[in-house]
């Protein structure tokens, strides 16, 4: 191991019951860095929960809001965890249908910090409602009253957009994990998780017809996961667009959220998949040259994000809209000119450091590089809100603003509710999927990759049914 | 479903109507109003009247300077600075300009389409109404005016707002807005819907000067003329028409340079209703 970077991705004489084992062995016993991390989650999510019922029975002025600013932090963080949920996607559905089968022994843990960052972004919207008690009426159901929502507003199509790609990950989450779900089953001895095995694996034997229909089922999903990722943020983004704001009213808005979201969510599975690694002792999984291929992937996603990045400061700059060039000046002088450069130093300069050898093998120092991308990530998302409320078109009405304690603290009990979730899941499900891991290794040992495209037609063969059915009809030498 | 298109497409440009314009009389009324800045004195006292008429909150001091006051009526206040061209050092001795500001009733306006729960809407007075009840408090409204000036409650204000004498006073004819509402100015809707109903009782039409609303009652120099952009005889049409300001534009063709009517933000074609005339300083003359 004198040059771990240039080994292979995967052991490839690792026993198949020594990655049910291993896999199986990180769901149980939980150690006391598991503990902690539980503790501090929930001490985390109880500061938000007070946060919130502080401002459910007093009104949103604790948080900070004012005239000019009515959003802040609920609404960047509500764009970053969003953000950060297009990884999952991206590593599971895109890798998955241009077989990069790297993403096997990583993917699973990615999907689900795709559903529960979901979770933590499907919140804000909510709890940043002044009348969150009647925040239903943003969904169009039928009532006497014949009352609908306004089908032109952007909140609008978020709450569409949300709601399906929240369904639809989980879905893709879920249906990822049926074979697995079998084997924890098998493996179960008795009690609850027995029964919640046997419940989520619906019948699973690893039959043929099995296989081939969950093969299937799982392409199909992730053909249906991508588009509809690419759409929820962009409508995340049209939130900001299609406002008059200068500032917001830019027509790059969707495609550079898009490109920051796959960014902030690279990042995000860099600091998951070094914590995993650590705390589930998954070295024999999670390797250096996967997490190498993580890294450039980030860098090249980092790279795109920048480049829209200047495209949007360069289209503002040139149209020579008078307020939304005050707005772009403002933010690299204004009073959030350190959180503007901290944005820039974070996401555009530090990803560089990505393509030192030397750093893509330090564990500990790309951790602190991978918070640090996120940092960046998450300043450009206040960014974008806070400094464009600060001016505006009226120069009577500018001015600045400082989030309230309420608003950090349910920022912070997000974080908290975020790791709950994500630390329940890794000790109820496995966390890497068994039954890749082992195809990945099958595959590493016995397929030549010369013609991939022959030996995947030899392993899955499409069968037509009508020569099924020909086949299976006995011949009787009739004419 | 072609009846859906169809209403979709015939709507469409309901919006940016004109006067001459016949479609623009779907609407009953368009209300509009007129501010002479050559009369303001900046003295706030329609803003005060504001206050009194809608049962608006006075928010304490504290919170004032947190910039959650609910002035639906602010008096804007600008100075003359040198730096701004004003090469007169004397210009603070000739004193400040004043613009009072309340919501401009736009009829293409920006926080309408933005609404998740459609709670507020142009009304058939041409008034940018807005519906308290079935507000949830997005705040997406607030963020789109290029006005600002939309308000949201930050707290309840029903306990402490009105101490126990003060409650008396409070207008019966508007509700007392509770936390996590937007609200703005109506240009005393439940004023304009007093008159409508008079009228309707006495089997008559709406006559100029029928409806007045609580700021322009009040106004001690009458800077403000409200009234119905519709009646071709009403003083607020008149006083459009002598500044030659038109709806339905996004830049005034004016004859005479000299007239001093204007919109605010009116390239953001947002279509308002109130046109302010420019102060003239007996030093410009």
């Amino acid at each position: 191991m004198s040059d771990p970077v240039h080994v292979k991705d995967i052991n490839e004489d690792i026993a198949w019951a020594k990655i049910n084992a291993d896999v199986l062995r990180s769901m149980k016993n939980p150690r006391l860095g598991y503990w902690i991390a539980i503790a501090v989650s929930i001490a985390a999510l109880s500061v938000g929960v007070a946060g919130e019922v502080y401002q459910y029975n007093v009104g949103m002025g604790p948080a900070g809001l004012n005239t000019s600013h009515m959003w802040d932090l609920y609404i960047s963080s509500f764009v970053f965890w969003i953000g950060m949920s297009h990884s999952g996607t991206l590593l599971s559905a895109i890798l998955h249908i241009v077989h990069a089968d790297w993403r096997k022994p990583i993917y699973r843990f990615a999907e689900a910090m795709t559903t529960f960052s979901l979770l933590t972004a499907g919140l804000f919207p909510i709890l940043h409602l002044g009348r969150v008690w009647n925040m239903h009426w943003v969904v169009p159901y039928f009532s006497d009253r014949g009352i609908w929502p306004n089908f032109t507003s952007p909140l609008m199509w978020d709450a569409f957009a949300i709601t399906t790609y929240l369904i639809s990950s989980a879905l893709f989450l879920f249906v990822g994990m049926i074979p697995d779900l079998a084997i924890c089953r098998d493996n179960a001895a008795s009690g609850w998780r027995l029964r919640l095995y046997t419940f989520l694996a619906l019948g699973w034997r690893g039959d043929d017809r099995q296989w081939r229909n969950f093969r299937v089922t799982y392409l199909v999903i992730a053909c249906f996961l991508i588009p509809l990722a690419v759409s929820v943020h962009s409508i995340v983004a049209m939130d900001f667009s299609m406002s008059i704001m200068p500032g917001w009213h830019v027509t790059t808005f969707p495609p550079y959220f898009v490109a920051g979201a796959l960014y902030s969510g690279c990042a995000a599975i860099i600091s998951l998949f070094l914590l995993l690694r650590y705390l589930m002792k998954f070295e024999e999984y999670m390797t250096f040259p996967i997490l190498d291929k993580v890294c450039k992937l980030t860098f090249v996603i980092a790279m795109v994000w920048s480049y829209l990045n200047l495209i949007e400061f360069a289209s503002v700059w040139y149209g020579h809209d008078i307020p939304a060039k005050e707005v772009l000046i403002a933010k690299a002088s204004g009073p959030y000119s350190p959180f503007f450069w901290g944005m820039i130093a974070f996401g555009m300069v530090l990803p560089f450091s990505l393509l030192s050898k030397k750093i893509r093998r330090s564990l500990l120092l790309l951790f602190v590089i991978s918070l640090l991308l996120n940092t960046g990530m998450w300043l450009e998302r206040w960014m974008i809100v806070t400094p464009t409320l600060s001016l505006g078109f009226h120069p009577f009405a500018w001015n600045t603003m400082w989030p309230g304690w309420v608003e950090w603290g349910i920022e912070l009990g997000s974080f908290g509710w975020f790791g709950l979730l994500f630390l329940i899941f890794v000790k109820v499900f496995p966390s890497v999927s068994m039954y890749e891991v082992k195809e990945m290794v099958y595959h590493r040992k016995h397929v030549v990759f010369d013609d991939v495209e022959a030996e995947i037609a030899k392993l899955y063969p499409i069968v037509d049914p009508k020569a099924r059915g020909a086949a299976q009809t006995p011949d009787l030498g009739r004419p | 479903m072609s009846s859906l298109f169809g209403n979709f497409f015939a709507n469409w440009d309901r919006y940016r109507k004109s006067i001459e314009d016949p479609g623009y009389r779907d609407y009953e009324n368009m209300w509009a109003m007129a501010i002479d800045l050559g009369s303001c004195i900046g003295c706030n006292a329609c803003s005060t009247a504001c206050y009194a008429e809608n049962n608006l909150a006075t928010v304490g001091e504290d919170r004032f300077l947190a910039r959650q006051s609910m002035g639906w009526m602010r008096v804007e206040r600008y100075w003359d600075e040198p730096s701004l061209g004003a090469s007169d050092p004397d210009s603070q001795e000739r004193g400040g300009s004043f613009l009072p500001m309340m919501c401009q009733q736009c009829n293409a306006a920006p926080c309408e389409p933005v609404c998740p729960v459609g709670a507020t809407y142009n009304n058939e007075g041409g008034l940018n109404a807005q519906i308290y009840n079935r507000c949830i408090g997005s705040r997406y409204c607030a963020n789109n005016c290029p006005y600002r000036v939309r308000y949201f409650n930050f707290y309840s204000y029903d306990k402490d707002a009105w101490p126990a004498p003060l409650n008396r006073q409070l207008n019966p004819d508007i509700s007392v807005r509770d936390k996590g509402v937007m609200e703005k100015c109506t240009f005393c809707i439940q004023r304009i819907r007093a008159a409508k109903d008079d009228a309707a009782r006495e089997g008559r039409a709406l006559r100029d000067g029928d409806v007045t609303t609580a700021c322009q009652q009040t106004c001690p120099t009458q800077a403000i003329v409200f009234g119905d952009l519709q009646d071709p005889e009403s003083r607020v049409r008149k006083a459009w028409d002598a500044h030659q300001v038109r709806l339905g534009t996004t830049e005034q063709k004016k004859t005479n340079p000299a007239l001093r009517g204007y919109r605010v933000f009116e390239e953001l074609n947002t279509e308002s209703c109130v046109i302010y005339l420019e102060r003239v300083r007996d030093t410009d003359v």
